[in-house]
C-alpha cells in the first residue's frame, strides 16, 4: 500500500483550471478556476443547481471535463488510467450526501470494509482500527446496528467513519449539513474541523449553510453561473459588493438568481386561457 | 437479519439438497441402471430383417437385460442388417450358439434383442458373431401366413 | 437519452443486446478466487436459491400433480394407463423442469436481483464503493451472477423431484398404480444422459440467462423509482421470452 501523501504542502491541494462542464445540455461549469489550500478546511457555497456537486465528482474522477485540468495535489486526475485512479481514490475520503453506507452490513462491516479490501492487516488489528474510527465520530456503541436503524445524521458519522478508515489525505464532504437537526448539525461542524485540526487533512465542504461556514472553514468560495465569484476567509466574504454574493449570503429570496423560471407572460398566458374556452 | 453463520449453514443445506435430489432421480427416474458397470465387450449379429430395432435398444438373456444395442447398418456383402452389441463384460459366459432373436416386449412395446444360450462349451468373446437368428416378427407376412394356412386347412 | 427514441427500436434493442453482452464479460472477466467474495457468493446462494424453495417446491408439486392427473386420463382412454410414468418424466426433464423453473426464477429472485441492484444505485452505495477503489462489479454483480448459476440448475433438481412427488401421489396415491410399474416403466424409457442430462443441461444455460438479465436490468436501471421498478418488469419479461426461445433452439438441437 502507497503511503505517502498525495498532498503536497507548498502547492495548493485541489487546482481545478479553466474547467467547463456541459451536463444533459446545460453549461454548469464555464472557465472555471479553483485553488483549495493544503491543511485547511475550505467551504465550496453556492446556489442550487450551481455544479457544486459537479466540482466534487470531477476532483475524485467520476467526470471527466470538456475542457481543462484538474489536479490534486501534483497529480492531473484527467490522465489517469483506471488502476491508478483507483489508487489515488484510496488517498481520498468521501462522504457522499447520503452516507451511502451498504445496507447489508452492519456499521461495523461497513468501516471495516476499505481495510479489508486494501490492506493485508489482520482481523483483529481491523477490529481495533474500525473501533477507533467510530470512537472519533462517536458511534462506537452503534457498530453492531444497521444503517436502516440508525438517524440520518448518524448515518453520516458512520459513513465519515469509514471515509477516515484508510487515513486519507484528502477529505471531501458534499453537503454534510443537508436536513440535520441544530443538535446533529453543531456535532457535524464540530467533527469536521477536528478531523481536520488533529490530523490535518485538508478538507473540502460542500455546502450551502452560510451560517455553519463560519463557524468551522478556514477558506470559502462562492460559486454562481459556473464559474467561482468570490474566495476568501468566511467573515470577509461579502464586502466586495458583488449582487450574487450579497443575495446569497443575505439569503434573499430573489435578485440576480430569479425566483421565477424562465416563463411566458403572465397575463398573456392568462388572458389566452380564458380566451379558448 | 440472519447472522452470517446461519445464512451459511442454509446455503450449505440447500447445495446438498440440490446434489441429494440429482442422485436420487438420476438413479431412479432414468435408465442409469444399465450403463452402471461400464465394462462392455462387443459382439455381432446379422438379420434379415431387424423391424423396428433401434439403437440402445436392450439386449436380454431370460428376460434380464444384460446389454445394448450399439449400432445397426446394412451389411453391403450380404445386404443383410449388421447389428452390433455391447455386452456388459459380467455376462462373459454366454455360449458361442447363443442364438439372437428381435423380439417386441408386450404388444406394442418397444423391439429388443433376445439371446437364447444354447450348449456349446465355449463362450463367445469380444468381435464374435452370433450364427443363429429369428429375425422380426413383420405383421402383415404374419397376416399372409395365416390366411395361407386357413386356406389349405380349409381344403 | 434525447437523441435515441430518433433511433428505430430494433437498433436499440441491439445496442441494448450489445450492452449487456459486454456488461456480462466484464462481470465474468475480473474474477478472482478471493475468500471474501466466496462468502459474498454462499450469502447470495442462500438469498437467491433457498429463499426461492417455497415457491419453487409448490409449484413443483401441483405441476406433477396435474400433469399426471391431464395425462393418465388421455392414456388410459388407450389402455396405456401405465405410460403415465414414462410420459411424466419425460415431459419433466426435458422441457417442464427447466423452463418452468427458471421463470419462477425470474419472477421471485430475478426481481429482487435488479430491483437490489437498482437501489443500491439510486442511494449511492455504487457510486460508495466506486469511490473508495473498490470494483462494484466484483463485490456486488459478481456473487449474485455466480449464485444464480448454481442455484437454478439445483432448484430445477428440487421442482423435478418434486413433480416426480406430486405424480406419486396422484398415480400410485390415488390411481392405485403398481409402484413397481410405475417406476419401472419410467426408467426404461428415461434416458440418463439423452432426457435427464439435456434437460439438466438446458437448465444450466437458463441459469445463465436467468442471473445474467437480472444483474444487467439491476445495473443499468435509472436511479429512480419508476426505474427500479421498470428494472424488475423488464427482468420477467426479457427472462421469460429468452428462456423459451433458448428452448426451441437448444430442443431442436438436441433432437
Amino acid at each position: 500500500m502507497d503511503t505517502s501523501s498525495i498532498i503536497n504542502p507548498d502547492i495548493p491541494a485541489i487546482r481545478l483550471e479553466g474547467v467547463r462542464m456541459i451536463r444533459s445540455g446545460q453549461l454548469v461549469l464555464d472557465d472555471f478556476n479553483l485553488e483549495v489550500p493544503p491543511g485547511k478546511v475550505t467551504a465550496i457555497m453556492g446556489p442550487s443547481g450551481s455544479g457544486k456537486t459537479t466540482v466534487l465528482k470531477l476532483i475524485t474522477g467520476q467526470l471527466k471535463p470538456d475542457a481543462g485540468r484538474i489536479f490534486v495535489g501534483d497529480i492531473d486526475v484527467c490522465e489517469l488510467k483506471r488502476n491508478e485512479l483507483n489508487a489515488v481514490r484510496r488517498h481520498i475520503g468521501v462522504l457522499l450526501q447520503n452516507g451511502a453506507l451498504l445496507t447489508d452490513m452492519t456499521c461495523f462491516d461497513n468501516v471495516a470494509l476499505p481495510l479489508r479490501e486494501h490492506t493485508e492487516l489482520p482481523e483483529n488489528l481491523i477490529e481495533k482500527l474500525v473501533l477507533i474510527k467510530l470512537q472519533a465520530v462517536g458511534l462506537r456503541g452503534a457498530a453492531q446496528m444497521y444503517p436502516q436503524q440508525l438517524s440520518g445524521g448518524m448515518v453520516r458519522r458512520v459513513a465519515t467513519a469509514r471515509a477516515l478508515a484508510l487515513d486519507p489525505d484528502l477529505m471531501l464532504y458534499d453537503e454534510p449539513f443537508a436536513g440535520l437537526d441544530p443538535i446533529s448539525l453543531a456535532a457535524t461542524g464540530r467533527l469536521i474541523r477536528q478531523i481536520n485540526r488533529v490530523i490535518g487533512i485538508t478538507s473540502l465542504v460542500i455546502t450551502h449553510d452560510v451560517a455553519e461556514v463560519s463557524k468551522f472553514a478556514d477558506y470559502a468560495c462562492i460559486m454562481a453561473n459556473g464559474k467561482v465569484v468570490a474566495c476568501g476567509i468566511p467573515d470577509q466574504l461579502g464586502d466586495d459588493g458583488n449582487e450574487i454574493i450579497h443575495q446569497f449570503l443575505q439569503g434573499l429570496p430573489d435578485g440576480p438568481v430569479p425566483f421565477h423560471y424562465p416563463a411566458p407572460d403572465f397575463e398573456k398566458q392568462l388572458l389566452d386561457n380564458g380566451e379558448r374556452k | 437479519m440472519k447472522s452470517s453463520n446461519q445464512v451459511e449453514i442454509a446455503a450449505g443445506i440447500f447445495l446438498l439438497l440440490g446434489i441429494a435430489a440429482l442422485i436420487f432421480l438420476a438413479v431412479e427416474a432414468t435408465d442409469s441402471g444399465a450403463v452402471k458397470s461400464g465394462e462392455t465387450y462387443e459382439i455381432r449379429a446379422y438379420f434379415t430383417n431387424v423391424g423396428g430395432l433401434k439403437p440402445k435398444a436392450p439386449v436380454a438373456m431370460a428376460g434380464v437385460t444384460i446389454g445394448r444395442v450399439a449400432s445397426i447398418e446394412l451389411d453391403n456383402e450380404s445386404l443383410e442388417a449388421r447389428v452390433l452389441m455391447k455386452i456388459n463384460s459380467s455376462f462373459d459366459d454366454l455360449p458361442s450358439d447363443t442364438s439372437a432373436s428381435v423380439l417386441t416386449s408386450g404388444i406394442l412395446g418397444d423391439q429388443y434383442v433376445g439371446l437364447e444360450p444354447g450348449g456349446a462349451p465355449d463362450a463367445l468373446a469380444d468381435g464374435d458373431r452370433i450364427l443363429l437368428t429369428n429375425s422380426a416378427v413383420v405383421l402383415e407376412q404374419l397376416i399372409g401366413r395365416y390366411l395361407f394356412n386357413s386356406d389349405e386347412e380349409s381344403e | 437519452m434525447s437523441a435515441a427514441s430518433s433511433q428505430p427500436w430494433i437498433l436499440m434493442a441491439i445496442r441494448r443486446l450489445g450492452n449487456a453482452g459486454v456488461f456480462l464479460l466484464t462481470a465474468l472477466g475480473g474474477m478472482r478466487c478471493s475468500f471474501f467474495h466466496a462468502g459474498e457468493t454462499m450469502r447470495q446462494i442462500y438469498y437467491i436459491g433457498a429463499r426461492s424453495l417455497v415457491i419453487i417446491m409448490m409449484s413443483g408439486f401441483f405441476v406433477g400433480l396435474v400433469m399426471t392427473l391431464q395425462t393418465y386420463d388421455t392414456l388410459t382412454r388407450f389402455g396405456a394407463g401405465d405410460s403415465v410414468s414414462t410420459v411424466l418424466g419425460l415431459a419433466l426433464f426435458k422441457e417442464l423442469g427447466p423452463v418452468l423453473t427458471a421463470i419462477l426464477f425470474a419472477g421471485r429472485a430475478g426481481t429482487a436481483v435488479a430491483a437490489e441492484i437498482g437501489l443500491m444505485r439510486a442511494t449511492e452505495q455504487i457510486d460508495a464503493l466506486d469511490l473508495m477503489g473498490i470494483d462494484p462489479i466484483e463485490r456486488i454483480v459478481q456473487p449474485r451472477l455466480l449464485a444464480g448459476f448454481i442455484a437454478v440448475p439445483i432448484l430445477t433438481l428440487v421442482f423435478n423431484f418434486m413433480a416426480l412427488l406430486g405424480g406419486v401421489f396422484f398415480a400410485i396415491g390415488m390411481m392405485g398404480i403398481d409402484p413397481l410399474t410405475f417406476w419401472g416403466n419410467m426408467q426404461n424409457s428415461i434416458g440418463l444422459w439423452e432426457d435427464f442430462g439435456t434437460g439438466m443441461f438446458k437448465a444450466v444455460a437458463f441459469g445463465v440467462i436467468a442471473s445474467w438479465l437480472a444483474v444487467y436490468f439491476g445495473w443499468t436501471a435509472k436511479p429512480t423509482s419508476e426505474g427500479v421498478a421498470k428494472a424488475t418488469t423488464h427482468t420477467v419479461i426479457a427472462t421469460a421470452i429468452s428462456v423459451l426461445l433458448l428452448d426451441f433452439v437448444l430442443s431442436a438441437l438436441m433432437l
